[in-house]
């Protein structure tokens, strides 16, 4: 999945000719950059949350945050990978307001080594996601991810939903590439064990 | 390369980012090691399964709500820091 969504047919216009015109003040210019990623940043920050409505405010507030500052933007990096490090810290913030017994943090890394090991191994079926409808899908996902600490759930949405590079994840998340690879190594692993029990090879079923 | 090894270096093998001798050597270890092999096929599996699962999809009518909202707040921005 790219991190641009576009409609057919629209014209695609450099990015950075958008991003200047909305610093000097043209609205219409940063209407069309929250065309291209309000639905990244909702997905971001809807994994991040867990919650609706905090995804909601977190993409109008990363959005209104973007354009009041956008004058600090250098330009160095994407603007896109500067937008969600705002709305991943507009995320977090809304964790712990709802979570405030929870120590929420990015550097969370409070697992051993071993957890992330697989305990089973067990060949899946073909077409695992043909077992359920597309609503029992969607919610054996959102309920498997959810068991992630927050650190570890960022990482993999960033990286192997949103298809952000590893640096750009790196940048948007102020952490090291040996961090970001080692939460995504434990992430894809953790997520794979917890899936097992519904995507196992059932028995009988041929291979 | 024992398992372990290799579930050091999966990530790098699934994301493709390693040198050609590293992936040899992965490679070879999958041939014999039916473990690692399935735990390397079910985690691709798990990621193209997210990727794929278009969880959290930004309905229409919201989608139009919130952008309003943002241009409406961006305009009051502009106008207080013009006045």
């Amino acid at each position: 999945m790219g991190a641009i969504e576009s409609k057919v047919g629209e014209p695609i216009i450099d990015e950075s000719v958008l991003v200047n015109a909305a610093r000097n003040g043209d609205i219409g210019a940063f209407e069309q950059l929250v065309r291209r990623y309000d639905r990244n940043v909702f997905r971001i920050a809807q994994h991040i949350t867990q919650n609706r409505e905090d995804a909601e405010d977190v993409v109008q507030d990363a959005f209104l945050k973007a354009f009041q500052n956008l004058g600090q933007f250098q330009g160095q990096s994407k603007f896109y990978t500067w937008l969600v490090r705002i709305a991943v810290n507009e995320a977090l913030m809304r964790l712990r307001r709802r979570r405030p017994e929870r120590m929420v943090s990015l550097d969370e890394d409070v697992k051993t080594e071993e957890d992330s090991m697989p305990r089973e191994v067990a060949d899946w079926s073909p077409n695992p996601e043909q077992l359920y409808s597309q609503a029992e899908l969607k919610d054996i996902l959102s309920k498997t991810i959810q068991g992630l600490p927050p650190g570890f759930r960022t990482v993999f949405v960033l990286r192997d939903v949103e298809a952000l590079s590893t640096e750009e994840t790196a940048e948007a998340l102020n952490l090291s590439i040996p961090a970001v690879k080692s939460r995504l190594l434990r992430a894809r692993l953790q997520l794979r064990e917890r899936l097992n029990k519904f995507f196992k090879r059932r028995n009988g079923e041929s291979k | 390369m024992t398992c372990s090894e290799f579930l050091k270096e999966l990530t790098d093998y699934l994301d493709n980012t390693m040198d050609q001798r590293t992936r040899v050597e992965l490679e070879d270890h999958l041939q014999w090691c039916h473990n690692c092999y399935v735990v390397c096929n079910t985690t691709k599996r798990t990621i193209e399964i997210y990727r794929d699962s278009q969880l959290f999809e930004l309905p229409d009518d919201l989608r139009n709500r919130l952008r309003t909202a943002i241009i409406s707040k961006c305009k009051q921005h502009k106008s207080k820091t013009e006045a």
